[in-house]
């Protein structure tokens, strides 16, 4: 469950680093492929622990991607890393033909994820590859809550068969999660429940849900939190109870509204048990430069939206 | 060939300078952005704004301009300030840089700030997108010309290479690219990171006219734009060696100033050195 406040906030990188020098230990089989980012990615400690299965390629994503699919094709769990636009967006086609139809053991893991990117602008913030990566048949998709959380990522890509993409963001986020805490594909943890409505949150939202949550309770509102931190494969029977036992779900996400959580959740609610819904993310713009906070306030992703939203959708179904 | 005189030369060393101080300052005041690159860029978008580019600050679509592309997004400083130096925007805002609501985007943005001309930030789409602007320009039989400078890091870019032969195909000698040949990508060396020596040979088996010149030095610059403005029937790609940091000595030749800003101290340091321009 939930880490006690005050959280402290922590590198989602810094954690993947480590995990990947542990996994490499463990496993002879486990190669790395970088693209003028390793540094920043922190897929460097790697590259120092084992030099020669660290495999730079420059500033050439697209080769990363067939090259990790390669190593993957004759054995290798080959992680592809850099930053999340040019790991998706970037490279959409040769992961869609190169790893996913070919169903390699390729981990693509992206650090600067969405808005939280800051001062580089559009650019370099997507806000669209949970979506992308969703709809491609057999990827699994993660996006850890927290730096701890990236690291059992990282762990259970490894024992996951297949493709896997796994987002998070450059900015430290807070550490939210318990150390204890286990990590298991396709299941959604139970951050804190509740009764009245539930928020589903992906990635650094799952904080403000859970800051959500309290504000709400102040309310005498029992908001249930949920981590998707795997969004596929959906974990639809905690999502159907959310459904079924509070009656209204609110979505949040670092993320366009358009094709994220919001809408894989709805369409396996719709389906099961449907209930009012309402969709915290980045509408349909571009984001833009600035620092990171600033930005969730001007594009809505902050603890008091949520909350919003939660009241918006009680009211529609007369509380 | 134009003659260049003293008078030129000593004009575009003192926009040069009065470009660095603006870079500095930009990525300080921030603490973001990307100095390195911006000062190695410095001299070549210094001699294309204030001597080369026919464009009208009064009317920056003028639909007869040249067009300028900078490929390397991230080099933006170096736009920003010419553009506000030769009177496309105020000066001040300048310090906007990558700040929220600005007009100055931490990489470029077409439609929002006076004067830029593409988006860039993901490397290596620019010279794909000049080559876009040069046919069009060929197909309306129209005399202005497009500049392209993308950096060495950029080299890597698989994109870069199906737009060199595009360019060669079509034959475009109203394109004009340079290499910002600094040697430093991101994380080191370019020769390190992914070696691309011999670099000059690649471009001419793509069947570009290739020059290579001194980057910081005006009348290498102008002599190679000349030549490539009188080379018919292919493009032009200029590699100029340059100096990643240019003009600041503690940041020269350092890859850690590829995005990082200075301190307070070596933001002094950088101002004094720099000097107030003559
Ligand atoms: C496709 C892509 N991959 C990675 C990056 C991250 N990145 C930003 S700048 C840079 C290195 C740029 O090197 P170079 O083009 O030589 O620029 P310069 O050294 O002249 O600043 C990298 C890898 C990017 N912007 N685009």
């Amino acid at each position: 469950m939930t880490a006690p406040q005050p959280w402290k906030s922590e590198s989602m990188r810094g954690y993947f680093g480590k995990a990947l020098v542990a996994l490499g230990k463990a496993n002879p089989d486990l190669v790395v492929v970088g693209a003028d980012t390793t540094e920043s990615i922190k897929t460097v400690d790697f590259g120092k622990a084992f030099p020669e299965r660290l495999f730079q390629v420059g500033i050439a994503e697209p080769n990363m991607m067939s090259v990790a699919a390669g190593l993957a094709a004759a054995g290798k769990i080959a992680f592809a890393a850099t930053y999340s636009v040019f790991g998706s967006a970037h490279t959409y086609n040769v992961i869609r033909q190169n790893v996913a139809y070919t169903k390699l053991n390729v981990k693509i893991f992206c650090s600067h994820a969405g808005l939280s990117v800051g001062r580089d602008g559009a650019t370099h913030q997507i806000n669209e590859d949970i979506g992308l990566m969703r709809g491609l048949p057999g990827m699994t998709v993660l996006v850890p809550a927290d730096g701890p959380e990236t690291g059992r990522c990282a762990e259970a890509a490894v024992s996951t068969k297949g493709p896997v993409y796994c987002r998070f963001s450059r900015a430290d986020v807070p550490t939210i999660t318990d150390p204890g805490d286990r990590f298991e594909v396709g299941k959604a943890t139970l951050m804190r429940d509740g009764v009245d409505i539930t928020l589903v949150g992906c990635g650094l939202m799952v904080s403000r849900c859970l800051q959500a949550a309290d504000a709400l309770a102040k309310e005498k509102v029992s908001a249930r939190v949920i981590n998707l931190s795997t969004v596929k494969p959906l974990d639809v029977a905690t999502l159907d109870r959310a459904a079924r036992e509070t009656g209204g779900i609110v979505t949040a996400e670092e993320h366009t509204v358009i094709h994220g959580i919001g809408g894989a959740v709805a369409s396996a609610v719709v389906e099961h048990h449907p209930v009012p819904m309402a969709f915290v993310g980045v509408q349909d713009v571009f984001g833009e430069s600035g620092e990171a906070e600033e930005l969730f306030v001007k594009y809505g992703l902050t603890a008091a939206k949520v909350a919003d939203a939660a009241r918006g959708v009680m009211k529609r179904r007369g509380r | 060939m134009v003659e260049i005189t003293e008078e030129t030369i000593a004009h575009l060393k003192k926009e040069a300078t009065i470009l660095r101080r603006h870079i500095i300052e930009m990525t300080h005041v921030v603490q973001s952005g990307h100095p390195g690159g911006s000062l190695s860029a410095c001299d070549l978008v210094t001699a294309l704004y204030f001597h080369v580019l026919r464009v009208d600050p009064k009317n920056p679509s003028w639909p007869d301009r040249d067009r300028f592309v900078l490929s390397k997004g991230h080099a933006c400083p170096v736009w920003y300030a010419a553009l506000a130096e030769r009177g496309f925007f105020p000066v001040e805002e300048l310090l906007t840089f990558r700040m929220i609501d600005s007009r100055l985007q931490g990489h470029p943005e077409l439609g929002t700030t006076p004067g830029v001309e593409n988006a860039a930030g993901a490397e290596g789409q620019g010279l794909s997108f000049s080559v876009g602007l040069a046919l069009a320009a060929r197909l309306d039989h129209k005399p202005w010309r497009v500049y392209c400078i993308m950096g060495d890091g950029e080299q890597d870019v698989g994109q870069t290479w199906e737009a060199a032969m595009a360019g060669a195909k079509y034959g475009l000698d109203n394109l004009t690219a340079f290499v910002d040949r600094n040697g430093i990508q991101q994380e080191g060396r370019t020769e390190d990171i992914m070696p691309l020596e011999p670099l000059m040979d690649k471009w001419r088996a793509f069947n570009w006219n290739v020059l290579t010149i001194d980057g910081h030095d005006f009348r290498q610059i102008l002599a190679a734009i000349d030549e490539a403005h009188s080379t018919k029937g292919r493009p032009t790609v200029v590699i100029a060696r340059t100096v990643k940091g240019k003009g600041v000595s503690f940041m020269e030749n350092k890859i850690k100033y590829h995005g990082a800003a200075t301190t307070p101290d070596e933001y002094t340091a950088a101002l004094a050195e720099l000097g107030v321009p003559p």
